[in-house]
């Protein structure tokens, strides 16, 4: 038997995504999704940047669903992620409008390659695994990042509300009032466990050594940030950083942290060039529409 | 016209006997008693979603009902529900054709939610939202809601949320976070019993 007939029996022709066989049932159907690809202009780079972060955010959030050390913040860290997802919704569906071709926002999230995706490299480092009895990864870690990222967002929101694009400053005012929620729960959370016990402080500690070098990339500066800034479709990310910083420092100046100092490394995300980590979220993320192209249930 | 035309009513006919006043109040009548899926003891006219009814012209001349409905949070999974029971509902009083539409802008706020919502709850055992901005004659909130909140962290400085059971001001929160993307979770220091909070936003 020749390979490509085997293949074929897995993946019949006619597969393709939106097609669907009469007799059959779409979310049966077998085959394999072709990857889309955007016409990455400046505008739709910008609005991408800040979905695929929120996309790629709640997909980490996500995985702690079972897994938080206690039924509270099992049901916190699952209701942030759900906000996330709501956001990049809305971000997805308007990158999709502005980018043209007639994608949506499904097909922007299961159906792009890594390449593509323009996520901070923060957003998809992995929750380092700290136990057999934290399967989901360490917890410090996950509310620290929580933290960075809703204090960046929070600012992010309140520029971006004056966007001169009407639905992406509606989006933004709406989320604004969720990232103020987020970030509360998060600088709490970093707060306890730095002026906590020794071993909460070690570890809240030791998160920070490892989220602090994504940072510089959450204020790089590049021609996209330049044209959204001059055209007044949003902040350059820049633009955040003293707030940022100040926010920053307030929070751990009460847990007992201070600011690292800067590094030079700067991640590239943004750029679609990701961490060897990225390729498998993707992977779990995409399977179902990989898989089963334009299943629903 | 023949003889079984004559008998059935042709679509509309009833509905044009309406002035576009009065099947707007129907519809806002109607709309009174559509729970929402996540909190069925509030209507969704309780809660402030619906911005707007409003008839728009088409070319048949009864008009189309548009309903304006804006989100509560921004992945609440009821947001789909929500546009379809109303479309159902609306349409099954015989006020259709129905269209909803979304507005994002202004972004809801648990201000909009109404004083007979705000009892409802409490019956129901959920503490209502604070208001968190005086309201101009718009109906809009002055300023964006969320911008006095501070970012700071907060487990000192909590105004209590009284319980929705003893009325007992000596509560603690559990977590900020609860069932829905609306509540959190509190509990009474006085009778002991844990309790929602429908969080202000």
């Amino acid at each position: 038997m020749q390979p490509a007939s085997s293949l074929r029996s897995i993946a019949p022709e006619g597969a393709s995504p939106g097609r669907r066989d009469p007799g059959v049932e779409a979310s049966v159907r077998h085959g394999t999704a072709e990857s889309i690809r955007l016409n990455l202009t400046p505008p739709v780079r910008y609005v991408l940047r800040l979905a695929d972060t929120a996309l790629i955010h709640a997909q980490r959030l996500g995985e702690w669903c079972g897994h938080g050390p206690v039924i509270e913040e099992d049901i916190a860290l699952t209701n942030m992620a759900l906000d996330y997802v709501g956001q990049a919704r809305a971000l997805l569906t308007h990158a999709a409008r502005l980018e043209g071709q007639g994608f949506d926002e499904d097909q922007l999230a299961f159906l792009r390659d890594e390449g593509q995706f323009l996520n901070l490299t923060l957003a998809e480092q992995p929750m380092r695994k700290a136990s057999a009895h934290s399967p989901g990864g360490d917890f410090a870690d996950t509310m620290l990042r929580n933290f960075l990222l809703a204090a960046w967002f929070q600012l992010f929101w309140q520029k971006l509300a004056g966007s001169s694009d009407a639905e992406l400053a509606a989006i933004a005012g709406k989320a604004l009032k969720e990232a103020r929620y987020h970030l509360r729960h998060a600088g709490d959370w970093v707060v306890r466990l730095g002026d906590g016990t020794d071993e909460s402080a070690r570890r809240l500690g030791s998160a920070l050594e490892r989220a602090w070098p994504y940072t510089n990339e959450m204020f790089a500066r590049d021609a996209v940030d330049a044209e959204a800034e001059a055209s007044g479709l949003g902040p350059a990310r820049d633009s955040l950083a003293a707030d940022w910083q100040r926010e920053v420092a307030a929070v751990f100046a009460e847990a007992g942290l201070s600011l690292p100092p800067p590094t030079p490394f700067v991640s590239t995300g943004t750029l679609g060039r990701h961490s060897e980590h990225m390729g498998f979220i993707l992977a779990e993320m995409q399977s179902l529409q990989r898989m089963y192209p334009g299943g629903r249930w | 016209m023949n003889a079984a035309a004559a008998r059935q009513p042709a679509p509309g006919a009833v509905r044009a006997t309406r002035t576009r006043a009065q099947r707007e109040e129907a519809a806002w009548a109607v709309l009174d008693t559509v729970p929402d899926p996540e909190v069925p003891a509030l209507s969704l006219r309780d809660l402030g979603v619906v911005r707007d009814v409003l008839t728009r012209d088409d070319e048949g001349g009864v008009g189309v009902l548009e309903v304006v409905l804006t989100p509560t949070y921004s992945g609440c999974p009821a947001t789909e529900v929500i546009a379809r029971s109303v479309a159902a509902a609306l349409e099954e009083e015989g006020l259709g054709p129905v269209k909803v539409t979304q507005r994002l802008a202004p972004a809801w706020t648990t201000d909009w939610m109404s004083e007979s919502g705000r009892r409802k709850l409490r019956e129901y055992g959920i503490a209502p939202p604070e208001h968190l901005e005086p309201t101009g004659t718009d109906g809009r909130s002055r300023g964006a809601p969320g911008d006095a909140v501070p970012a700071r962290p907060i487990r000192l400085r909590l105004r209590p949320v009284a319980c929705p059971r003893c009325g007992s001001a000596e509560t603690e929160r559990l977590s900020a976070f609860g069932s829905t993307a609306c509540k959190a979770l509190h509990r009474c220091l006085a009778c002991r019993e844990p309790f929602e909070h429908f969080k202000p936003i």
